[in-house]
């Protein structure tokens, strides 16, 4: 079991704000916070990973104590067992891939390790490139496969597809799948997606200014009243058009745009840029292979 | 005939001065670039002072820190048998004073552009401060580094002033190639002088040029 709770005073853009969190993760689950740019998302995994100090608090994961502010325990960043993804890689620009992945091996630890993980993230034929010469993508599995070497307790995945484009994104989305699960990993997520958070995570914590306001299972979250829908997809509103007596309301679901008919009771509360699921029960979709 | 002496010592200077530069200035620089104390403006201020003070200025307080007839100067003479001044280790320590914010500024500079998230990586891995230093931080500021070292050489070179004060004009111990020619014209020996001046300024632009082809990545090109 992986407990973590903190308190720490930020300065945002908006003034101060108290980060107070306290949550626990099952080991094995993919979690994702979730919440607004500002809200404390990122200063969560920095007070985990121990690159900020918090002001009060406890994290102990796997029985070991990284953090225990009234028994004066601080681990440096250096002794926790964490691995960290950046949304804007870090890679070390003065190594190859492979050197990227050597230079990250605790002494005495096996090697084997490094070819392991190029084999799992498919970069074999690039390792000996260095990283100005490598995609978003690659860069961001080259990022992934770094701090997986070595074996961290928590895995820690900071926007890590944000920069990314649709369909990288959704190849990228398996590859993080496929290492958590592989390395049986406790994972937290911070995704802005909602269709990424529904397809990669176990749960989800919504975070609003600096506190965890909901959590659970992602679909039971977005979602305010239960769907029972044949099919259902989240999207955001780009288009609301009044046509006569009704309106059309136009909503982009990954890269594609749908087009949904309302009702004027029904757009009240709806606003461009709101998040939307777009579901349906009274049809059958067919499928045709493409 | 050409006294070589003057543009030997000259090179020797230039050369202890940059090594010591370079050991003082990468945690000096390091230290700037990180530091949020209420002391570092005031660091910054100091290191940057050889700018614009008139080298006469450092030269003259040199002498009265260091003269025999001052207390930490007798100090230093008698106990640890060292005299810095009319010596060439004078030479080197007023250099390397005066060259500081030549070798200090690109450092720092190069510390400065790195992202932070670059070191934060390095030690969520597991490695200190050191390990980071050496085999991340450094590695990647390598333009940064050359241009410090070329520019605190080159500096040293064109020294005068600060020189002539704490070391004087001692063939083959502190006098270095620009005081001799000031020597050689003062003796109105023209064609002395503008071999050393020829000498001087045809190295000074190598090494410059070498910098600037370098970190343009013109020679890049060449390799390729």
């Amino acid at each position: 079991m992986i407990h973590i709770a903190v308190q720490k005073k930020l300065t945002a853009v908006e003034g101060e704000m108290l980060l107070d969190v306290d949550f626990t993760l099952e080991e094995g689950k993919l979690t994702t916070l979730y919440g607004e740019s500002g809200a404390g998302k990122t200063s969560i995994f920095r007070i985990i990973s121990g690159l900020l100090k918090a002001d009060k608090g406890l994290i102990t994961i796997k029985q070991k104590t990284w953090l225990d502010t009234e028994q004066k325990i601080y681990l440096k960043p250096q002794q926790r067992k964490v691995g960290l993804v950046f949304q804007e890689y870090a890679l070390f620009p003065n190594m190859t891939v492979k050197e990227n992945l050597f230079f990250a091996l605790e002494k005495g630890q096996d090697k084997k390790i490094v070819d392991e993980l190029i084999a799992i993230i498919e970069l074999g034929n690039l390792q000996n490139r260095k990283p100005q010469h490598l995609s978003g993508g690659q860069k961001q599995r080259v990022a992934l496969a770094r701090a997986m070497v070595r074996k961290p307790d928590i895995l820690l995945l900071d926007e890590p597809l944000s920069a990314l484009d649709p369909k990288m994104r959704a190849k990228l989305q398996d590859y993080i799948l496929e290492v958590h699960r592989q390395f049986k990993l406790t994972t937290l997520l911070i995704s802005h997606d909602i269709g990424e958070v529904v397809k990669m995570s176990d749960c989800v914590m919504i975070i609003e200014n600096g506190m965890i306001t909901k959590q659970g299972n992602p679909i039971d979250i977005f979602t305010n009243q239960r769907v029972s829908g044949k099919f259902q997809f989240s999207g955001e509103i780009v288009q609301i058009q009044k046509e006569d007596v009704i309106y059309i309301v136009t909503i982009i679901i990954d890269a594609n745009f749908v087009k949904v008919i309302a009702q004027e009771d029904e757009i009240k509360d709806l606003n461009i840029g709101d998040k939307v699921i777009v579901a349906s029960k009274a049809f059958n979709p067919i499928l045709y292979k493409i | 005939m050409m006294d070589w002496q003057p543009l030997v010592l000259t090179f020797k200077l230039a050369l202890v001065t940059t090594l010591l530069l370079l050991i003082v200035s990468i945690p000096l620089a390091y230290w700037l670039a990180h530091s949020k104390s209420w002391f570092k403006p005031i660091a910054e201020t100091l290191v940057s002072m050889p700018l614009v003070l008139p080298p006469t200025v450092l030269g003259f307080y040199l002498l009265v820190v260091f003269s025999p007839s001052s207390t930490f100067g007798s100090w230093l003479n008698e106990s640890l048998r060292i005299q810095f001044i009319f010596s060439f280790q004078g030479l080197v320590l007023a250099s390397v004073l005066y060259s500081l914010p030549f070798m200090v500024h690109p450092i720092q500079a190069g510390f400065s552009n790195l992202s932070s998230t670059i070191s934060e990586a390095s030690y969520v891995l597991g490695k200190s401060k050191i390990t980071t230093l050496f085999k991340v931080l450094l590695p990647n500021i390598k333009p940064s580094l050359l241009t410090g070292v070329v520019l605190a050489f080159a500096h040293t070179i064109g020294e005068f002033g600060v020189v002539l004060m704490i070391g004087g004009n001692i063939p083959g111990k502190t006098k270095v190639a620009s005081i001799a020619i000031y020597d050689e014209v003062e003796a109105l020996n023209y064609s002395t002088a503008n071999w050393y001046s020829l000498i001087l300024f045809l190295i000074s632009f190598c090494i410059l040029l070498l910098v600037y082809l370098v970190n343009g990545g013109h020679l890049k090109r060449f390799w390729k």
